[in-house]
């Protein structure tokens, strides 16, 4: 597999204190389905940004918190 | 008005059958005159096997019913001899609008690929598609082939034998029995040849009921596809309005499974909706409404010694993506040449067994897409429906959530990969006509590639050498020779050659491709066609 095929799991974020307050702020305000719509929408945008589905299916199970994937 | 699915079609006549001593053997009889039904008569009527259709009516179909006919269907249809009937009169679409609660997100231009014979698919009502078969039939008959339609047939009592089906049949006059060699059972959904054999279903099943209403009018409107996902005429479900032809607009709205179904069918409730769906100022008037149950799921195989089972008898989909009809035709396409070669001793009965592999191949993935088209319509939880509302409400705005929207895949022809038929691929060629693969039309001078390939096995080769015949197991291979020099398009280039100089292809009666390769290759060709037809069994 080589490193583009790899799903990124080492820090990789710039600035994370200020993306995860981006990411807070988004979500104020709305109410719980909102919330969940907004999640959803940025699943997929996020997914279609890295388009290949061997990242994505390895996505998938390193957010399902599988140990030993 | 008579509307031609009101007049039979095919009155009872008494048959000779019924005053013979003693039951009259057919070689092969086919229990349904619906498409599929039909289909697998004409075609092998059309190679001088002797076919009697029994048909415990005597009309076409009911309504519109199937709508959507594929290009595979145009081209098998076109083998059939009807293919020009149903496209001149059949309407084509090209653009789509999605809509969304109480707004278009989007529209589509389907932009078919140039270089083929046939559109991507025609509206038609089934009922018509019907009448162009009877008429097909008729000119047969004329021309002195062996094919019968016997209204008014009901068959009360089937006793399979391993050599032979024996049948028992009502009619106006009475019962008598007749035998066939083979017995093809097309009878649709609730299949009285299934539930008489006591065979069932396998498989995930989930049922839904949709409102079909056939709508003329007044006014123009647009030849359009426009399909609504959770509108506020029929909150929570679906809706599709499709143009068809003589003014007559389809229209299908989703139901659910657990409703009143004589409740929803009365005027006063279906046209409000229809007029919520329309807008107040469109007048229309209801021809016909029915309401149309479907199950998703198959039976466990489809042969059961002398009795194969085709299209809806066999299989269910959803009608989301137009594959009942389109796939029963695929059906009685890949059984009827194998049928002939069994019946003329050419092949083994075991021949049979791969209509079994490659159909219930083609039926899972249908069911597959079919399955998948309805979790995205009818969401099954409250998280899959997020996500589902998520994807229409981007598609809104941005053009990558457009191929996540599914409101059915259109039938796409099945490639039979992995079959026993096929000979391993030994052309490092385009994917699309790999072994298993149904060939891609290409343009042909003035015509069309796939006419040239129809009804027989066919040696096709493209800038190599090879014998105008050969004869192996008792089957003479033609051979079809064309030359990039005239393939002003490109595409047979596109389609068949890939980055390869040369190549040559076995294709099969029902223009699947069976083996490839740069060259001709004598042994390897005979070995293929042997493999073809189920007489070499090594790969």
């Amino acid at each position: 597999m080589n490193h583009q095929d790899q799903l990124i799991l080492t820090p990789n974020i710039d600035r994370a204190d200020d993306f995860y307050a981006d990411l807070l702020s988004a979500h104020e305000g709305l109410s719980k389905p909102e919330s969940d719509a907004l999640n959803a929408r940025l699943v997929l945008v996020l997914a279609n940004h890295i388009g290949d589905r061997d990242v994505l299916k390895q996505a998938l199970a390193a957010a399902a918190l599988n140990k030993g994937e | 008005m008579n509307k031609i699915f009101e007049i039979p079609l095919y009155s009872y006549q008494r048959s000779d059958d019924q005053d013979a001593s003693s039951p009259v053997r057919h070689p092969v009889v086919v229990i349904g005159a619906g498409p599929v039904g039909l289909a697998a008569a004409i075609d092998l009527a059309q190679q001088g096997v002797g076919v009697v259709v029994l048909d415990d009516n005597d009309k076409v179909s009911f309504g519109s019913r199937a709508i959507c006919f594929s290009k595979r269907t145009l081209e098998i249809a076109d083998r059939l001899g009807l293919g020009d009937p149903l496209v001149d009169k059949g309407v084509q679409w090209n653009l789509g609008k999605v809509f969304f609660d109480d707004r278009k997100v989007y529209e589509f231009n389907l932009l078919p690929e140039e270089g083929h014979k046939r559109p991507a698919f025609i509206n038609l009502q089934q009922y018509y598609f019907e009448e162009y078969m009877v008429q097909r039939v008729r000119d047969l008959q004329e021309q002195g082939a062996p094919i019968e339609i016997r209204g008014r047939n009901k068959v009360s009592a089937i006793g399979t034998h391993d050599d032979h089906v024996t049948l028992e049949i009502d009619t106006p006059e009475g019962s008598y029995n007749l035998e066939a060699d083979w017995l093809i059972a097309c009878d649709g959904a609730g299949s009285p040849t299934r539930q008489m054999l006591g065979l069932d279903f396998v498989g995930r099943v989930f049922e839904d009921n949709f409102l079909i209403a056939d709508v003329i009018m007044e006014a123009d409107f647009p030849t359009e596809r426009w399909f609504w996902f959770d509108p506020p005429f029929n909150k929570g479900q679906s809706a599709l309005l499709h143009k068809q032809p003589d003014g007559v607009w389809r229209i299908d709205l989703q139901l659910g499974w657990d409703i009143d179904k004589e409740r929803e069918k009365r005027p006063e409730n279906v046209i409000p909706r229809i007029r919520e769906m329309l807008g107040e100022d469109v007048k229309f008037e209801l021809e016909w409404v029915s309401i149309y149950t479907f199950q998703c799921r198959r039976m466990e195989k489809f042969r059961h010694g002398r009795v194969i089972f085709a299209g809806d008898a066999a299989h269910q989909v959803s009608p989301f993506g137009a594959r009942g009809a389109n796939s029963g035709l695929q059906d009685t396409d890949n059984l009827c040449w194998k049928l002939k070669l069994v019946l003329d001793g050419q092949a083994d009965e075991s021949l049979l067994d791969t209509y079994d592999v490659e159909r219930i191949h083609g039926a899972d993935e249908n069911i597959l897409n079919s399955s998948r088209s309805t979790d995205f319509i009818t969401p099954k939880s409250e998280m899959s429906r997020v996500l589902r509302d998520a994807v229409l409400d981007l598609s809104e705005q941005y053009e990558f959530a457009r191929p996540l929207v599914n409101s059915g895949r259109l039938s796409l022809p099945c490639t039979y990969e992995g079959s026993p038929l096929n000979s391993a691929d030994a052309l490092n060629g385009p994917e699309r006509s790999a072994p298993g693969s149904p060939c891609p039309d290409a343009p042909l001078g003035d015509g069309y590639l796939l006419p040239q390939l129809a009804d027989r096995f066919t040696l096709l080769t493209i800038n190599a050498d090879a014998p105008d015949s050969f004869e192996e197991a008792g089957i003479t291979v033609h051979r079809l020779a064309l030359s990039t020099q005239d393939d002003k398009t490109r595409a047979l280039r596109e389609r068949y050659l890939g980055d390869n100089d040369s190549a040559v292809y076995l294709i099969r009666p029902d223009q699947h491709v069976a083996a490839r390769r740069p060259s001709f290759d004598d042994s390897q060709f005979r070995a293929a066609l042997r493999r073809a037809i189920g007489k070499e069994h090594s790969a």
